[in-house]
């Protein structure tokens, strides 16, 4: 389909403000050659397109990054408490200094911008392959063009138990910083690795994550996506999952004025098990997205969606959500729920659930419900002398709990937990 | 202690009057229990006591040493001494027993002034006392009621009551799904807050808590109204006989 002339003129103007990315290696000026080129075809997204029908990209689209006062807070970073191998990126440039030694036994760590001269690399079969993979049946034109501009990012392969988790940092500390990262991660054959992402990164943040999952190999992420009010994220992650593999991942999300998470899965190999979940709460002026696409292509395996978002001020949550099940993916388990709690009229939750199955032999579910703070509940808190506001936020927390349940690490889920209650607890002063 | 005078409410939605001029004079140091039919109004008496929405308080008042709580919102009641034993006590998931009670125990700390109790007093104290109600660990870390059995729940309430001291307890029929052995740990739990400075009103359809927890004065609720108050061979004449004959003897 020929793109309308606003879109053609969107895309060039996006392109016109950007850097060249450096040339590099074969392969890999290849794939982001082929990613512009991708991008070109399908065009940046636009108001009119059905996948952005509740999320203006306006924005996440434009050639200069709207400004985004950085967030000063007297509060320990997200994960200082864990042992972990930390990566740390400032308005998204590496930074080796405040960094740790990438090294860690099981696992090779390597810089994206110091690999682009290489001639053949591992990552060549993934970077920019599970994104354009991701591309059909629905586009996503700001992966493409993170494929084809990102400068910097790591490439993770893990061949054992990596022993502590990779801790990528994001710190923003300009205000106009429009930071582009891309990572690519390899789990082989019966392999594991716990990834931990935290911090705003920038004014405006477009990144991509590609996971590849051999057999048997387990991942598991945690994101804390937070702070500064005025931030942009558009984020996508791409998994592969091969048989007996696990993937799980979670998202906290407070504050930004624009998220747009997607979160596109395929699952290739028999009996593998993806969960993905999010808690996000947002105050005023807050607009997060969540949309996931899972394919199931191959037998029994098991999808989970759980997605909840508290909502005040005139917050709005957006949640689009579909489990694919292709011809032959037999005894699919595919469970989804998106749920939001309105704290008041003025918030907005919108969500389109779907469901596509071609097998005959499948069970799936799902479900999607906007509600309010229960009154009985509220007075049987108060009852007990816990005043109005921190009965409120109880049930807030009582609500996400669904979500964060999804971390299987108990001190992980403590530690997000702790978060969300230390938000709530700010806001009612 | 609380003395509740002349209560009138209905509902606030429509015109159903459900209290018609209630008095009580609960004191310091004793038990009261209430008696009467199904839909006789007890349950809205504990609920307007404590403060729920949905009810319209059209004449009377409700003092609690010296202040009128009718005026209170529900957990300043409970800060000011206040305590209901729900007859259906709520399911909450996602939050621990534990943090909320540690929540409510410092929440009303806070509003009457004193100092919030730390972890390690706290956690010492509602062993203790989780002990006496034969409730478990486990049963702390889970979250509010969500699966407890009837018996456990109504447990729970008891161990609420134990950690909140409260001076005026209401208890609205927390015997009525217990077994025998439940009962009496839940009789027991009581028994051990009795105290010259604390009352209670124990609503109750059964004469056989009351063999537990052995009421001063009985009190029996028809249609809104206290008709009639005795000893505690009130009770036993209503297991024999039923409301029928109170109610055409005041008829
Ligand atoms: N919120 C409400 N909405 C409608 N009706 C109500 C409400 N609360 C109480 N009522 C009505 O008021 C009457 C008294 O109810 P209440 O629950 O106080 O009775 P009760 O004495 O506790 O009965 P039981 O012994 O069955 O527990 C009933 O007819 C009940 O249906
Ligand atoms: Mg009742």
């Amino acid at each position: 389909m020929a793109l309308t002339q606003a879109k053609l003129d969107a895309t060039e103007a996006r392109l016109a403000a950007m850097d060249a990315p450096a040339q590099g290696a074969g392969w890999l000026a290849q794939a982001r050659g082929g990613a512009v080129a991708r991008l070109r075809e399908m065009g940046l997204p636009g108001r009119r397109d059905e996948y952005w029908k509740f999320t203006r990209p306006d924005s996440l689209i434009a050639p200069e990054a709207p400004r985004a006062a950085v967030f000063e807070i007297d509060e320990a970073p997200m994960f200082d408490e864990f042992d972990r191998l930390k990566l740390v990126f400032v308005d998204g440039v590496f930074d080796p200094d405040s960094s740790d030694d990438p090294s860690l036994a099981g696992v090779e760590i390597e810089r994206l911008s110091d690999v682009a001269d290489t001639d053949i690399h591992w990552a060549r079969d993934l970077y920019g392959v599970l994104e354009a993979r991701g591309q059909s049946p629905v586009a996503r034109p700001l992966a493409a063009l993170n494929t084809g501009y990102a400068k910097d990012g790591f490439l993770i392969r893990v061949t054992g138990r990596a022993e502590r988790p990779i801790s990528l940092i994001y710190r923003h500390e300009t205000d106009s910083s429009d930071a582009i990262l891309h990572h690519v991660v390899r789990l082989e054959e019966g392999a594991e690795l716990t990834l931990l992402e935290n911090g705003p990164a920038a004014a405006r943040f477009n990144k991509v994550l590609e996971v590849d999952i051999a057999d048997g190999a387990r991942f598991n992420h945690i994101r804390a996506q937070g702070r500064d009010h005025e931030r942009r994220a558009a984020t996508h992650i791409f998994a592969r999952l091969g048989a007996e593999s696990v993937f799980k991942s979670f998202t906290m999300s407070v504050n930004g004025v624009m998220t747009r998470n997607e979160c596109v899965i395929e699952l290739t190999g028999d009996d593998a098990v993806a969960h993905v979940a999010g808690a996000a709460m947002g105050d005023g002026d807050f607009h997060h997205d969540d949309t996931v696409f899972v394919t199931h292509d191959a037998e029994r395996c098991e999808s989970r969606q759980v997605f909840k978002k508290v909502l005040r001020n005139g917050a709005v949550g957006v949640f689009q959500g579909k489990i694919l099940v292709k011809d032959g993916a037999q005894k699919t388990d595919g469970y989804q729920i998106s749920q939001s709690l309105l704290l008041d009229d003025d918030s907005q939750f919108l969500a389109k659930p779907e469901l596509e199955i071609y097998a005959d032999d499948v069970a799936c579910s799902h479900g999607s419900t906007t509600g309010a703070i229960d009154a009985d509940t509220l007075y049987y808190l108060r009852s007990r002398g816990v005043p109005e506001a921190e009965a409120t936020d109880l049930l807030v927390l009582s609500f996400l709990a669904q979500a964060v349940e999804e971390i299987e690490d108990e001190a992980l889920r403590e530690a997000i937990t702790a978060r969300l209650d230390a938000w709530l607890a700010r806001r009612r002063g | 202690m609380l003395e509740i005078k002349n209560l009138h409410v209905k509902l606030e939605d429509d015109d159903t009057v459900i209290l018609k001029g209630v008095n009580l004079n609960l004191e310091p140091g004793k038990v009261h229990a209430i008696m009467g039919p199904n839909g006789s109004g007890k349950s809205t008496l504990s609920y307007v006591l404590s403060g729920r929405d949905g009810y319209e308080v059209t004449e009377g008042e409700a003092w609690l040493d010296g202040v009128n709580i009718l005026d209170l919102e529900p957990e300043e009641r409970a800060a000011a001494g206040l305590f209901l034993a729900f007859q259906y006590p709520v399911e909450i998931p996602g939050v621990s027993n534990m943090t909320f009670l540690r929540t409510a125990v410092n929440a009303q700390r806070k509003a009457r002034g004193e100092e919030e109790m730390n972890s390690t007093e706290f956690l010492k104290l509602i062993r203790e006392r989780a002990k006496t109600l034969d409730i478990d660990a486990d049963m702390l870390k889970r979250p509010i009621n969500v699966g407890f059995s009837g018996g456990e729940k109504k447990r729970n309430e008891i161990l609420q009551m134990a950690m909140l001291e409260p001076r005026m307890c209401i208890l609205d029929e927390t015997d009525s799904g217990l077994d025998v052995d439940a009962m009496k740990l839940v009789a027991k739990g009581v028994n051990a807050l009795r105290d010259p400075n604390r009352a209670f009103l124990v609503i109750t359809h059964y004469q056989r808590l009351l063999d537990h927890i052995e009421p001063d004065v009985v009190h029996i609720m028809s249609d809104g109204r206290i008709i009639k108050t005795g000893g505690p061979e009130l009770a036993i004449e209503v297991e024999k006989n039923g409301y029928a004959d109170i109610k055409a003897e005041v008829a």
